[in-house]
């Protein structure tokens, strides 16, 4: 038995301290805060945020100007070298290839995970059974990154035909179709497509949640309008349900277009971006963190972030507006 | 909804019963095929998963988990010799295990607290520059966590914690972390609520402490929940920032010490099945008993990360 107390004692006397220091923390805030007789807003106000805020400088905005300026810095960020490392991005033969299955994964993780989310939503709604016909497809969204990989990584499982029987799901039914098995993360070109379905799998069931719910927002009067006027199913979908769940579509692509730009670990995980299937965010960690290059590692960091940029401007435009139409 | 009651009296008005019967039979049972193959495609794996994890050693490593109900074979071996194994080799996951409660019981408190502080002088104080300081939080959901990694681990390198006290940097990353969501989430909650009754308490002399304490937190549990619980998924399942931030087995979770064993020890399926699934069990008994907060807590919008 590995299970030992004098081990595991100091980390559960550090999860008690946390706790402690949480409880002081509130507490003496609270108190602080009760005590002051000023009828001024803003001062109470900056006791409210001042824990977040202090946090927020440090932990984001702070990082946020620094990482940048090390992105135009050598790799112990010493020195300036100019847009040297933004060259080497765009230039090495290998980012090429990250750059191109980075494009890869965002043009099919959100399509096809919203796809399948949209058909899955209209198929069940109001099915027999729903909830958990439902539940089904969410489930993998409790799943972490590296959990959802090593279950892939079983189904994908290759094993020569001469060592014994398949243990992978995906070779044994290639054996059930008279096909061969194949190595499957180590071919090149479909690997990248098969971390792909991974990912598609988890978000998948976001897209469901959300589009089902928007689905159920429809006004029953359109619906019966519609059908009045003898549409067909077909029909139904793609002039009704399609243009009536636009916002919350555009939301899920959106939102599943950002986590694509970020995942990191499902690569980490499979084939630890080997046999060509790296993209930006695990070339990222391995430059800043295992090459130990903060120079490049920031200025993939900065990458990523140009790209999702202009997201921010649109939903704060939208923000605004929804607010100047409530007022 | 269904293609049954879509399609029943379209074909109705156009042809004749008998057809329009075969109609309605086709497109529904297509339907049903269809969803069922969905279906089986997202539960079939993790299904594969937990058969394999209980089948003993040779059995996993003789022939596809399917096979398993050809020839029950029942073993909790593996469990135990992944979580308690003593040999470099096996997983030792109870420690993890407890290394993922330590990181993850503190990172969900701190950014419930401090989210619903900050969420409040938002959303019911008045001062000069609230609007745009909400945006401007709201705004920095969008910062991947990628620029902040370098810049915050030099930060903690200046305090040089060892040991188990490298939990309070991971605390502290988390926290950091959460706090653009967790505002946005509880500031369209908290607005939200009728201003009467915060008028009223203020006109009876109440300080926003004691409204926020007695009028607002009982008011917001739902919010609170539907946080809580996502920021719990996150940072249980979170692989990125434990593997920057913390520097050794003492303080790292169970998600690095599987990707460890994926990588090193990639054959070894009885170690790796069961490993995965004593890290997914937790999530997914929070997940699926508390789905309903959980999911109010999407419908909200969220980006994050």
């Amino acid at each position: 038995m590995s299970f030992d107390m004098a081990v595991e004692g100091p980390k559960l006397m550090m999860l008690v301290y946390g706790i402690i220091a949480f409880l002081g923390i509130i507490g003496l805030l609270l108190l602080a805060l009760d005590r002051v007789s000023t009828r001024k807003d803003r001062w109470i106000a900056l006791g409210f945020l001042a824990p977040a805020g202090v946090l927020l400088v440090i932990g984001l905005i702070i990082p946020l100007f620094r990482t940048i300026l090390f992105s135009f810095m050598n790799a112990d960020s010493t020195r300036f070298v100019g847009l040297e490392n933004y060259l080497w991005m765009f230039t090495r033969p290998e980012n090429q290839e990250v750059l191109f299955n980075t494009l890869l994964w965002v043009v099919l993780v959100p399509s096809l995970a919203t796809s399948v989310g949209l058909l899955y939503a209209v198929l069940v709604d109001r099915a027999k059974l729903e909830g958990l016909a439902k539940s089904l497809i969410f489930m993998p969204m409790a799943i972490s990154f590296v959990g959802a990989g090593i279950i892939w990584k079983f189904v994908y499982a290759y094993r020569s035909e001469e060592a014994g029987e398949q243990l992978g799901l995906l070779n044994q039914m290639m054996v059930w179709l008279g096909g061969a098995p194949q190595n499957w993360l180590l071919t090149e070109g479909l690997n990248t497509l098969l971390l792909v379905v991974v990912m598609i799998w988890i978000q998948a069931g976001f897209a469901m949640v959300v589009l089902s719910a928007a689905i159920k927002a429809i006004p029953g009067e359109i619906v019966e309008a519609a059908r009045i006027d003898g549409v067909t199913a077909w029909q139904m979908f793609w002039r009704v349900t399609v243009p009536s769940i636009r916002p919350a579509l555009l939301v899920v692509l959106v939102t599943i277009s950002i986590a694509t730009l970020k995942a990191f670990d499902i690569v980490r995980t499979m084939t630890n971006g080997n046999f060509k299937t790296g993209v930006l965010a695990f070339e990222m960690y391995n430059q800043a963190f295992v090459a130990l290059d903060n120079g490049t590692g920031s200025a993939l960091a900065v990458f990523i972030f140009v790209l999702v940029t202009p997201i921010v401007f649109y939903q704060v435009r939208q923000i605004r507006r929804r607010r100047q139409e409530a007022m | 909804m269904t293609t049954e009651a879509i399609s029943r009296p379209v074909a109705a008005t156009k042809k004749g019963p008998a057809v329009a019967r075969v109609r309605r039979k086709l497109s529904t049972r297509i339907a049903t095929v269809v969803s069922l193959v969905i279906a089986l495609v997202w539960t079939v794996p993790t299904f594969g998963l937990a058969i394999s994890s209980v089948r003993p050693e040779d059995e996993i490593k003789g022939n596809g988990w399917w096979n398993f109900f050809a020839d029950p074979q029942f073993t909790l071996e593996n469990y135990r010799e992944v979580l308690f194994g003593t040999s470099a080799t096996s997983g030792q996951l109870a420690g993890y295990f407890i290394n993922s409660l330590v990181i993850t019981i503190p990172s969900v408190l701190f950014p419930l607290a401090f989210c619903s502080l900050a969420a409040y002088a938002l959303a019911w104080t008045r001062f000069r520059g609230r609007d745009w300081l909400y945006l401007a939080i709201f705004a920095l959901q969008i910062v991947p966590l990628q620029m902040a990694l370098v810049p915050l681990l030099q930060f903690f390198n200046i305090f040089g914690l060892e040991g188990a006290g490298g939990f309070a940097e991971i605390w502290f990353a988390h926290t950091c972390f959460a706090l653009p969501l967790g505002i946005f989430l509880l500031h369209n909650f908290m607005a939200e609520l009728p201003s009467d009754v915060i008028e009223a308490a203020r006109v009876d002399g109440a300080s926003h402490a004691r409204i926020f304490r007695q009028v607002v937190l009982p008011l917001i549990v739902p919010a609170l929940a539907s946080f809580g619980i996502f920021q719990f998924l996150w940072v249980w399942n979170d692989l990125l920032v434990a593997l920057v931030f913390s520097s050794g087995p003492e303080t790292r979770p169970l998600t690095v010490r599987l990707a460890e064993l994926a990588g090193t020890r990639g054959n070894e399926w009885q170690r790796l099945t069961s490993g995965a699934f004593v890290s997914i069990i937790i999530p997914l008994i929070v997940f699926l008993s508390l789905q309903r907060y959980f999911v109010r807590g999407l419908l909200a919008g969220s980006v994050k990360g």
